[in-house]
């Protein structure tokens, strides 16, 4: 018990840096997310591949051989250590920050996608009947509609990075995984750490089921 | 391509069965999974208060915490609670628990958690009138279970099931945090010792599509297969 409100503050702590990248991943995400759904949906087939291949490659390995890749692998490249890239990628926190992006990317272009494919056809036709040019039916019409049936899985894919996250302690950083294992390695007492740095997640994680739930609620309609 | 070389000289049989090794413990731990699934799926769908309370309590725990923050809790756990028991009959010294063990229990528990919801979904979509017609036929319960409901079951839960293996395979890497030597422990200690972590790092990843590349094809087949009829 003791261990448990000891370890709070440092753990609170660290919380900041686990919903930073959270936040910040989710952010970038969501770009990369609509620029692949996007292509994905081209009918060029050279734009299609690459799309395919992304989200399959980014789907299909584990988020820790991507971060390796990222900090450890592409540290050996010597192009890359002598442009101006390497200011970026030295750091574990922004290295972190890219593969989480292109991971998070990979799923939400899927769910992105599907969701465009779900509008009616009707609807964008009436659309482009009433004048409205590409880019305006796309803004005003396509997205809104595609990000409110996205709304369920995305919220799925929120709370997956959110866990994902945790593994920004294999390279270094000091995010609420990481210093859960460095109390838990150096007092030898991993259930009382478990119930502390389990709990903020598990608090984290019912706010976002939250806020998902209130957005559809918001924009549900008949 | 020398590094790669089956051999004292290259890493290419240490790789090869390191992915074996992800496969095993992937295996072990799905099949835990499903166990803790079948188990906990009834508690979900039980009709007593406090079973369903269990139930929900160990999805939405081990969903919505890290893998890792798991895997820590048994690394560390695991032979923190066998010397405990050992202590009690009088053995003082360190007990290290098998990792392969630690790891496949703790991914086990994960994939459990999904299982869970993936089974509980299974029996709820398949119609009542099925269980009220195999009662009225006069067919055992054990019977029925088996010859009617769990063959459509296993129809509409193979993609999530499939869906489960994958989370459970892809998980496995998370394993190399406690010295298991499956395919990211394997590649980090080449990587160490040649420098070449791209290299490595990126076939690593090559092994993880290949094997989620065979696991989809064999799922799209038995899917194929429990369709039939329809």
């Amino acid at each position: 018990m003791d261990l448990m409100i000891e370890s709070l503050p440092r753990l609170l702590k660290a919380t900041k840096l686990t919903i930073e990248l959270t936040l910040l991943s989710l952010f970038f995400g969501i770009f990369v997310g609509i620029f692949f759904a996007i292509l994905r949906t081209s009918k060029n087939k050279i734009l299609f591949f690459i799309s395919y291949y992304y989200s399959y490659i980014l789907r299909g390995t584990p988020l820790l051989v991507q971060i390796f890749i990222i900090y450890f692998g592409l540290g050996q490249v010597e192009w890359i250590r002598e442009s101006f890239l390497w200011i970026v990628l030295k750091e574990p926190y922004s290295c972190a920050i890219i593969a989480f992006t292109l991971n998070t990317g990979a799923y939400s272009s899927e769910i992105f996608r599907s969701a465009f494919e779900t509008i009616n056809k009707g609807i964008v036709e009436a659309a482009e009947g009433l004048g409205l040019n590409k880019v305006n039916t796309f803004f005003k019409i396509k997205l809104p509609i595609a990000i409110k049936q996205s709304l369920p899985a995305y919220g799925n894919e929120m709370i997956l990075m959110l866990k994902g996250t945790s593994l920004a302690s294999t390279v270094t950083l000091l995010d609420l995984t990481g210093v859960a294992k460095h109390i838990i390695s150096t007092t030898f007492r991993p259930v009382e750490v478990f119930i502390v740095a389990g709990s903020i997640y598990l608090i984290m994680t019912f706010i976002i089921h939250n806020f998902i739930k209130f957005l559809e609620k918001k924009y549900k309609y008949n | 391509m020398g590094l790669l070389a089956y051999g004292d000289t290259g890493w290419g049989d240490e790789l090869f069965f390191a992915t074996l090794m992800t496969m095993a413990v992937a295996i072990v731990a799905l099949l835990i999974g499903f166990f803790l699934g079948a188990i906990f799926a009834s508690f979900k769908l039980s009709k007593i208060k406090i079973l369903n309370l269990i139930g929900s309590f160990y999805t939405t725990v081990f969903r919505g915490v890290p893998e890792l923050l798991v895997i820590y809790l048994f690394f560390f756990g695991g032979s923190g609670a066998v010397m405990f028991v050992a202590k009690i009959f009088g053995y003082d010294g360190y007990i290290e628990v098998n990792a392969f063990l630690t790891g496949a229990f703790s991914i086990g528990i994960i994939s459990g958690a999904y299982s869970t919801e993936v089974f509980r979904g299974a029996v709820q979509s398949i119609n009542k009138g099925q269980f009220e017609a195999s009662e009225v036929l006069g067919f055992k319960k054990k019977i029925y279970y088996y010859k009617i409901i769990i063959p459509q079951m296993l129809r509409l839960a193979l993609p999530n099931i499939s869906n489960v293996w994958q989370i459970t395979l892809k998980d496995t890497s998370l394993i190399s945090v406690t010295g298991l030597v499956e395919i990211m422990r394997q590649s980090y200690i080449a990587a160490g010792s040649t420098r070449d972590p791209l290299f490595f790092y990126s076939f690593a990843a090559v092994l993880y599509l290949f094997l989620t590349f065979i696991s989809m094809k064999m799922f799209n087949k038995l899917e194929k297969h429990y369709s039939r009829g329809y």
